[in-house]
């Protein structure tokens, strides 16, 4: 993975030294709140519901060891001995105090990580698919493309005052695993007629209020140019986005108002003249350092087969163990959702425990997903029965990735001081209704997410079954859409009618899954069902119970 | 009642007679309005002296019991996370800590009042 060089350790020495200096000025009084709030939004700090909040960035969800130990070290010195693995593959501790944060910081830094471009009105923390560099599917590792728009895009002066914050994604393989088509832009490493690798770029994706499926505005970008291309872009939004209002500042906003032929038109207008001066092309060598940085691991040659195992390590793989791209290697899923579990939630100890088994089996590497669960991306073949005994021993070993208990869900109003209503309660009393795993496997692939506000960050609309929590005079309200997708079918969910209360969600999920498995035809994921049948049905059932009651 | 954070490390505070006390229950409450704004002004000089950040005023009740905030979102910030006791002010004083949820299987749904159709 990629190293900091010596000018990316000093960078990120001085923001902590300068961040020191802020919250010092802060707590002296010489800096008031208005003033300090900025300066500590561009470090990652919040402050929440009841805390302040520091957000940590795992560029493309990447980490080391080495660096996961440290994760836990903080949680343990400066927290509450646990983290909160997020939809955005970062790491958000919920209860560090002000005054430790600068410390905070410095310890990141030492293990080469940084909470930069984790808010604020920015390029924020580029995203890629959880399985870079393993994926049996892969056209070539998004990871050093990935690293290269990180370096372009930190602290370029064109880019600190963007009209609203911006996100960029990157993937390289035709199943979408990065919700590449729900982001402000996208990279898809791609090869065209000839076999030659480019990239298509999606622009104009987006969750909250307002959400749109990008669209493509580059079918195949040289390699060389992708950062031209990308900073094209990036110049029509910030001279055309609006910033008179927040609500309609994303890209997704203007590039829907301009339509897809004009915004592909800017762009080109753009392009042109950044290449005719050829100043913005990635060097080869360059792209040749990086790209080093990301060469895959000295694999073995194995045995492609997994050992026999009882019914719980049979179970695992069956839903956790996914093809690799080297012979007699997995890539496996470490679920962070343990039925009554907090989605995405892993303690000190746990984090711990997973460094030694990455070190032991996993040739010292992990990812976070966006799908707020962790991938050992290389794991041999025969060590998946240890690899499984010890997961289930950390309490890590749910054998439930992609089912219906997989849920996502924001924190909710438990901690976010956005929020309108809990997403994490309705989580768990979801997985709980579903826990018998014949029953999930009966359901098959059927994902809920779950947000506690119109902010999205447990991406409702993407789910195939999405739930959105909305305050009604104070109380907790659940709207119910179906039919969202964030893969390559991308799709916005629909919304099905009036909200459900706290105690009925629950019971509304499962009416529409029984009704699903009673309109589903051979092979049919809940997704097709409803892409065939329409909301109709769903809604009928959903609301069976409370028809009959107001009538 | 009138709440804020503390600036050092962000715990949530309540305003007790010019100053700040760590519990909800503790805090003062303000059956005039006028009085509830006239705290909310003497807090300013806690924020010019950097103490606290994000002074407001919110909705509670009382009863024989105590104070209970009107929305969810303050029963939770005087709680801590409702899926964690171990976590907030509740870990010191368990009688925060909200019933259990109900699960499915549970006694209690409360189906006809609680879709809004």
């Amino acid at each position: 993975m990629y190293r900091y060089d010596e000018f990316d350790a000093r960078f990120v020495a001085e923001r902590v030294a300068q961040f020191r200096g802020q919250v010092a000025r802060r707590l002296s009084g010489e800096l008031n709140e208005d003033q300090f709030k900025p300066l500590r939004l561009m470090n990652g700090l919040y402050l929440q519901l009841h805390a302040y909040m520091l957000r940590v960035a795992v560029p493309y969800g990447t980490l080391n060891a080495r660096q996961l130990r440290m994760l836990a070290h903080i949680a343990r010195k400066y927290d509450r001995g646990y983290g909160h693995f997020t939809t955005r593959q970062n790491i958000q501790y919920n209860w560090p105090k002000l005054v430790d944060v600068p410390d905070i910081l410095s310890d990141l830094a030492s293990v080469e990580m940084h909470a930069i471009q984790t808010s604020g009105n920015c390029i924020r923390n580029v995203t890629a698919d959880h399985f870079a560099g393993a994926a049996a599917d892969e056209i070539e590792d998004p990871r050093p493309l990935a690293e290269i728009i990180r370096q372009w895009s930190s602290l370029h002066p064109e880019f600190v005052f963007l009209p609203r914050k911006f996100k960029i994604a990157v993937g390289a393989s035709a199943h979408d695993r990065a919700a590449l088509k729900y982001h402000d832009m996208a990279v898809e490493i791609v090869k065209n007629a000839a076999g030659e690798t480019g990239y298509r770029v999606l622009v104009g994706g987006g969750m909250g209020r307002t959400p749109y499926i990008g669209f493509v505005v580059g079918d195949f970008v040289a390699k060389p140019d992708i950062l031209a291309f990308l900073e094209s872009v990036m110049r029509v939004y910030n001279q055309s986005g609006r910033r008179d209002n927040k609500f309609k500042a994303r890209i997704k906003i203007l590039a829907n108002a301009l339509g897809e032929e004009e915004m592909r038109n800017q762009v080109m207008r753009e392009f042109a003249e950044i290449r005719a001066r050829g100043t913005l092309q990635v060097p080869a060598e360059e792209l040749a350092r990086i790209d080093a940085y990301f060469a895959p691991p000295p694999f073995e040659d194995l045995k492609d087969e997994i050992p026999e195992g009882g019914k719980d390590f049979r179970d695992w793989v069956r839903t956790n163990v996914h093809p690799h791209r080297a012979r007699g290697y997995a890539i496996a899923t470490i679920s962070l959702k343990p039925i009554g579990g907090v989605p995405g939630d892993a303690s000190a100890a746990q984090m711990d425990a997973l460094a030694d088994l990455m070190d032991r089996f996993a040739m010292s590497e992990i990812r976070v997903s966006h799908e707020q669960n962790l991938v050992l991306p290389h794991a041999r073949k025969r060590d998946l029965p240890a690899i499984h005994a010890r997961l289930a021993e950390l309490g890590l070993g749910t054998p439930n990735a992609g089912l219906i208990t997989d849920i996502i869900a924001c924190p909710g109003l438990d901690y976010c001081d956005l929020a309108n209503a809990r997403s994490i309660p309705i989580a768990q009393d979801i997985a709980a209704r579903f826990a018998d795993l014949d029953r999930q496997h009966e359901i098959g692939e059927l994902k809920i997410k779950i947000s506690g506000c119109i902010n999205a960050c447990g991406h409702h609309h993407a789910g195939h079954i999405g739930i959105l929590g909305v305050d009604k005079k104070g109380v907790e309200f659940y709207q119910l859409q179906l039919g969202g997708s964030g893969a390559e079918d991308a799709s916005i969910g629909d919304i099905m009618g009036p909200g459900f209360g706290e105690h009925e969600i629950g019971p509304a999920v499962e009416r529409v899954v029984k009704a699903y498995l009673t309109l589903r035809k051979d092979g049919e994921r809940f997704l097709d069902t409803y892409r065939r049948v329409g909301m109709e049905p769903f809604k009928n059932i959903a609301y069976l119970d409370q028809l009959y009651a107001a009538h | 009642m009138l709440t804020a954070n503390r600036l050092v490390d962000g715990d949530v505070l309540y305003w007790k007679q010019g100053g700040w006390v760590l519990a909800l229950k503790e805090g003062e409450v303000f059956a005039d309005p006028a009085a509830a704004d006239a705290a909310l002004a003497a807090a300013q000089a806690f924020v010019t002296q950097n103490k606290v950040v994000n002074p407001y005023l919110f909705d509670v009740k009382t009863d024989a019991h105590g104070i209970h905030p009107v929305k969810e979102r303050e029963i939770i910030r005087a709680a801590g996370p409702t899926v964690r006791g171990d976590l907030g002010k509740q870990a010191g004083d368990p009688s925060l800590r909200p019933p259990p949820r109900a699960r499915s299987g549970a006694t209690v749904r409360m189906k006809d009042d609680d879709v809004s159709i």
